[in-house]
């Protein structure tokens, strides 16, 4: 009937993606998972932590995030081993990982007092870890970065003005832990990303 | 009940809400998600960020890939959330199901889905939750589930029942189910709230309204499937879900 049916359409038509909505207070006996956040296999000789406070823009840590982390494996690979949520077979509870894969994937709930903490291996290959943070308040998730190290060739550090630079910056307060806080909102606000 | 059980610290009203999120919602831009600056979601007002965000377009971006998920993983028992204990639980038994795909409809295969919810009587099994109705037992009200081939997905669970929060006076979630969906990148994450059709509460709850346009709002509600109802044992709901943001492949193609 209508000429429109007669141009033929080389790829399917974008659908609309389905959208966001906040996490809400009440996951907490959902999502976190025994071992989320132990992604190094324990003592292994090169395990970093990565910790630090979640903040609104009070000030007041938040209690109630949910962070995930993503990153290659020291070798550089980014195809990420499966078993981050490994089952016992017998109860089928979660048991943490077989220590051997190494999956890249980090999923901590913050404490009572806003705190997080997560134990890998260095990322091969880039500087950083990629962090996600969900919360009761926040409808749609934040994407943001924490920088190992100040690499001077990495473009998205390059791009930002110093004062906003270093929200991106873990600061390494022993060999082999860092601390990194996120500021959702005001004084310090971290730098959140918008992938295109 | 003719009195709030406990009195709220400043009481706005319904009222004050709706003109809220109605002049939200005239001033929109058609963006698809929610803003995260939204006064009438109370909880927003200190945890949305003030800076805009930074666009970032690099093919290298680690965000470009994601976690992987497999047969240890998940058990077949995860996607029953019926039968994780030794009863029964209470309430209507239904059947979720639908496909996850990317924004040009192709599969999104062998990926994590996970959901939580309320009982049926709109109570979480948390303890910060004290809504005053009945834990059940025999329900947690969370399943996981891989994607298959097709990137389907289906979970067997109980219908939870709407629930009373503390945003404002007389505020009340529609029912819903949590989820939460992994693409096969990172910048495809999403977490998400499935409604149910015909649900009174809609036009009150400035969680679902903050998604502000129409259509995007749509997407969130699933759709009654008789071809989905299981014969004396449940009713079905479809529920498709389509992720946002480029992956490495999406790149590819639209070079
Ligand atoms: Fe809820």
């Amino acid at each position: 009937m209508s000429e429109t049916r007669l141009i033929p359409r080389t790829r399917p038509m974008p659908r609309i993606p389905t959208p966001s909505q906040t996490v809400g207070p009440f996951y907490g006996y959902a999502l976190p998972f025994t071992g989320g956040p132990e992604v190094a296999p324990v003592g292994h000789p090169d395990l970093i932590t990565v910790h630090g406070y979640v903040y609104d823009g009070a000030g007041q840590p938040v209690p109630d995030a949910l962070l995930e982390t993503w990153q290659p494996a020291p070798d550089g690979s980014r195809s990420g081993a499966p078993g981050s949520l490994r089952h016992d077979p017998v109860t089928g509870q979660v048991i943490g990982r077989d220590g051997v894969g190494f999956t890249g994937f980090g999923r901590i709930a913050t404490a009572a007092d806003g705190h997080y903490a997560v134990r890998t291996l260095p990322p091969g290959g880039v500087p950083y870890l990629s962090v996600l943070v969900f919360a009761r308040g926040l409808l749609h998730h934040l994407y943001t970065r924490a920088y190992l190290r100040p690499d001077p060739d990495d473009a998205l550090l390059a791009s930002l003005p110093a004062d906003r630079r270093g929200t991106l910056l873990a600061a390494e307060e022993r060999p082999g832990t860092y601390r990194f806080d996120i500021r959702l909102q005001g004084e310090g606000e971290t730098v959140f990303l918008e992938f295109r | 009940m003719t009195e709030l059980p406990v009195a709220l610290p400043d009481g706005l009203s319904q009222e004050q809400i709706d003109a809220e999120v109605a002049k939200v919602q005239a001033g929109a831009d058609g963006g698809v998600h929610p803003p995260r600056d939204f006064p009438p979601y109370r909880s927003s007002t200190l945890r949305h960020p003030r800076q805009p965000l930074v666009p970032l377009r690099d093919p290298e971006a680690v965000e470009l890939s994601g976690p992987a998920f497999g047969v240890t993983d998940v058990t077949a028992l995860d996607r029953d959330l019926t039968r994780q204990h030794l009863g029964e639980p209470l309430g209507e038994r239904i059947t979720v199901s639908g496909r996850v795909t990317d924004r040009q409809g192709r599969p999104v295969r062998g990926q994590l889905v996970e959901l939580w919810q309320a009982n049926a009587s709109g109570r979480y099994a948390h303890q910060l939750d004290q809504h005053p109705a009945p834990l059940d037992p025999n329900f947690t009200g969370f399943g996981r589930c891989l994607t298959d081939d097709d990137g389907s997905y289906s979970f067997t669970t109980i219908k939870p029942g709407a629930y009373p929060w503390r945003n404002h006076v007389n505020a009340w979630r529609p029912a819903h189910i949590h989820f939460s969906v992994f693409g096969t990148a990172f910048t495809q994450r999403l977490v998400t709230q499935m409604y149910f059709p015909g649900d009174p509460l809609f036009a009150y709850d400035p969680v679902l309204q903050s998604v502000t346009d129409l259509a995007a709002r749509d997407r969130l509600v699933a759709a009654y499937d008789h071809d989905l109802s299981v014969p004396e044992w449940s009713l079905g709901y479809r529920w498709d879900i389509v992720l946002d943001g480029p992956s490495a492949t999406l790149f590819e193609e639209d070079q």
